[in-house]
This record gives C-alpha cells, sequence and structure tokens, in this order.
C-alpha cells in the first residue's frame, strides 16, 4: 500500500484558513498535493451532510478547518460549528465511522506553516489508515442494489 | 382509567376543549383516539401498551384548526409538549395536557410551568433497556460497529415512518424532499439509507426526549431510535442539558458556550 495516495477534501473558512492556505503558497512551502480545498464563506456553514457526500464521492480524508474561537468574521459561526462536530463526531465513531479520517482545525491567515503542517499529518496518517474500504464497498454495494432494481 | 373518561368528558361536555387525544383499543393492541363528542368517551382506555407519543398530532393542521385540544401525556410526551414549547410549535393556551404518571394516574397541570416542575424532578436520562444496548454498541471495535450499522440500516426501506411518528420531525418541507441538491436518494441502498439515518439523528440532537417511537414504528425493526437516544446522552455529557425540560429552552445546536469541549481540533 505503499503507493497509495490518499485523496483528501478540505472544506476551509474564506476569512483564515483560505487566506493560510495563500499564505502557505506566497510562502513557498511545500505541501502534500493530495489536497482539495473547497472554500466556504465560514465553518458554520459546512454542513455534516457536505463530509458524508465527500467519503460517498470517494474521498478518503477530510480537513475541516476555520478561524480560531474569537477571530469569526461573522462573530460566533465557528462556535456553532464546534458544537456540531462535537455531535458528529460522537455519532460517526458511534456508527463505526473512523474518525481519525477527519482532521479538524483552527487555522488563522497567518499561520501558512501550520496549514502545511496539518495537509502533511492529515495526508500521512490517512496513508497509514490506507484507502476507506469499509464505505467505498458500501457504495459499490449501493450501485448493485440500484442495478438490481431496476 | 375511570378518572380519564371523567376527565374527558368533563372537558368535552363544559366545552373547554374541542378535542380529547387520547388512546383507544384497536385491532389487536392500542391505536390513538380522537375524541370530539363526549358521549363518545368511554372508548379512551389506558394501559402499558399505550406508548404512542401522541404529542406528534398537536404540530398537524388537521388538529390544530379544531380549536383547543385536550391530551393525555405520559412521561415522553410531556416533554415532548414542552419541547415543541420551547420550538414555538404548541402554545399554552391551545392545548391542555392531563398528565398521566408511571401508575397510570392522572395528573391535573394548571400551565406548562407545573409541568416542568414536575418533569425536572422526574428521571431523564435514556430508557434503560435502550441504555443498555448503547453501552454494549459502545464496546465492540469500529468495524464491529460499522457492520452492525451497515446491517440493520441496509433493510431500511425509506417509507419514513420515523420521521412521520417524530414530535420533532414536525418540518413541512424536509430534507429529504429536496432535490437541489438531492441530499438523500429517494431509493432505497446502502449509502443512502446510512446518510438519512444520520441526518435524522443529526437534525434531533439536543431535541429528541428519548421516547423511542421512531424505533417502534419502524415496520423492519431497524433500532434508529438508538441512534437519536445516544445522542441525547452525549448532549447532555458535553452541554450538559436535557431535551424537554422547559417550555423556553435555548436550542442546543443553534446556541454555544464559548468553552465548549475542542480537544480534537487541532
Amino acid at each position: 500500500m505503499s503507493d497509495f495516495e490518499p485523496k483528501i477534501v478540505a472544506f476551509v473558512c474564506n476569512w483564515c484558513t483560505y487566506a493560510g492556505a495563500d499564505l502557505t503558497g506566497t510562502s513557498r512551502i511545500k505541501y502534500a498535493s493530495n489536497v482539495k480545498i473547497i472554500r466556504f464563506p465560514c465553518t458554520g456553514r459546512i454542513d455534516f451532510m457536505l463530509l458524508l457526500k465527500s467519503f460517498a464521492n470517494g474521498a478518503d480524508g477530510i480537513i475541516v478547518s476555520g478561524c480560531h474561537p474569537n477571530d469569526c468574521h461573522y462573530t460566533s459561526g465557528n462556535f456553532h460549528a464546534k458544537r456540531r462536530w462535537i455531535m458528529f463526531k460522537e455519532l460517526m465513531d458511534f456508527m463505526g465511522i473512523d474518525m481519525n479520517r477527519i482532521t479538524f482545525s483552527w487555522v488563522s491567515a497567518a499561520e501558512g506553516a501550520k496549514w502545511a503542517e496539518v495537509v502533511n499529518s492529515t495526508v500521512l496518517r490517512v496513508k497509514n489508515l490506507g484507502p476507506f474500504v469499509s464505505y467505498k464497498q458500501m457504495i459499490n454495494k449501493s450501485i448493485e442494489e440500484e442495478v438490481s432494481n431496476e | 382509567m375511570s378518572n380519564i373518561i371523567t376527565k374527558a368528558k368533563e372537558l368535552l361536555s363544559n366545552k373547554t376543549v374541542k378535542l380529547v387525544i387520547g388512546y383507544q383499543s384497536g385491532t389487536d393492541d392500542v391505536r390513538p383516539a380522537f375524541i370530539t363528542n363526549p358521549d363518545k368517551t368511554d372508548l379512551l382506555i389506558y394501559n402499558d401498551k399505550c406508548l404512542h407519543n401522541l404529542s406528534v398530532y398537536l404540530t398537524k393542521n388537521e388538529v390544530k384548526i379544531l380549536g383547543k385540544i385536550a391530551i393525555f401525556a405520559t412521561h415522553p410526551v410531556m416533554r415532548s409538549i414542552l419541547q415543541l414549547a420551547s420550538e414555538k410549535q404548541v402554545f399554552q393556551e391551545n392545548v391542555i395536557v392531563i398528565g398521566i404518571d408511571n401508575n397510570g394516574e392522572t395528573l391535573d397541570f394548571a400551565d406548562f410551568k407545573v409541568m416542568q416542575n414536575y418533569i425536572e424532578k422526574s428521571n431523564l436520562s435514556n430508557p434503560e433497556k435502550d441504555q443498555k444496548i448503547i453501552d454494549e454498541l459502545n464496546k465492540l471495535s469500529l468495524e464491529e460497529k460499522f457492520k452492525f450499522w451497515e446491517n440493520e440500516l441496509s433493510k431500511c426501506i425509506k417509507c419514513y415512518a420515523c420521521r412521520q411518528t417524530c414530535p420533532m420531525c414536525y418540518c413541512t418541507r424536509c430534507t429529504t424532499e429536496c432535490n437541489q441538491p438531492q441530499w438523500i436518494p429517494v431509493q432505497s441502498n446502502s449509502l443512502g439509507n446510512m446518510e438519512w439515518h444520520v441526518l435524522r439523528a443529526m437534525h434531533l440532537a439536543g431535541r429528541c426526549v428519548s421516547c423511542g417511537e421512531c424505533g417502534r414504528a419502524c415496520p423492519v425493526d431497524i433500532p434508529c431510535h438508538l441512534l437519536t437516544m445516544f445522542l441525547s446522552e452525549q448532549v447532555n455529557k458535553h452541554f450538559n442539558v436535557f431535551a424537554g425540560t422547559s417550555d423556553n429552552m435555548k436550542s442546543v445546536m443553534s446556541t454555544f458556550e464559548p468553552n465548549d469541549k475542542e480537544n480534537f481540533i487541532i
């Protein structure tokens, strides 16, 4: 499994982490290219269904990142998001989905180096976990079920 | 039981209420009863099979247009009514709650505040038999838990009985009916079924009163009530809140405390 390159989807907020990722680039810091960044207005906008849908579309790992507490552009979006993640994390764990595949982080616009570190550590961790086989099996099973229904 | 009939008869004949919601015997079990005529109150019964969460009818238009309603409420039903009142779906002036305690005796509540005092003193955690299964599941490994739920949820036929029977699922337009984007596939398949049950549990986080009605309503016996009950337990663990304990509760998922736990966020 050494040549396995995980697909990572990153949901980031426009005001902090996206700008932070920008800084990583302008600072010429290298980081893993496995990550696909999706920009959102705020972490409070990141619905848990988006996370499930990215797994359903073949992601092996997910990063969710936004402003540090008290730094939210909309005052409290990240606090609301935090509550949602606490619940989502517990529920996913209860349903047997490995939460090591999802990284939650606060990365500010000044933390270009931290963003590289978050991405690299996530890629490394998901690489060690391997492809999300159990979920992919479920996707394949669903496709078969659909075909057999037709 | 005679007490229930007398109460209903009194409320209907002195025109305090237009409708009494209670239980009556069905073909082989009990079923909800909607009584508008004081002479028909003899139909009302109460026994240990009366488990339906009747508060689900309080938010239905067909029932609301009748006028003031009296409802027989067991412990979880009282909690549902308080939760619905917090969410501004049920109003004090439109409903008379006749409580039924664990021994089947009726309780009179002058208003929601009195009911709230009764609820606050009662046991609010999940029913013991369900909590036991949750604890058993928590002991399993991730793979075993995934297998268990994949197996259970693959039975789902997307009838949405769990949604229809839940008093908190009163949205006139549910996410499942939206198709731009289509979050939940219309047809039943393993992946879509899981997504539906995650979505349902998440939307009920902090609102579920652990009545277990969704699991009882499921025609294919998926223990979907365990998901919402698990989240009720977690909400209490993390935010120290029990749903349905007051008629002006703050919504758990749309409020926050700055010091919410965050040791999993790097």
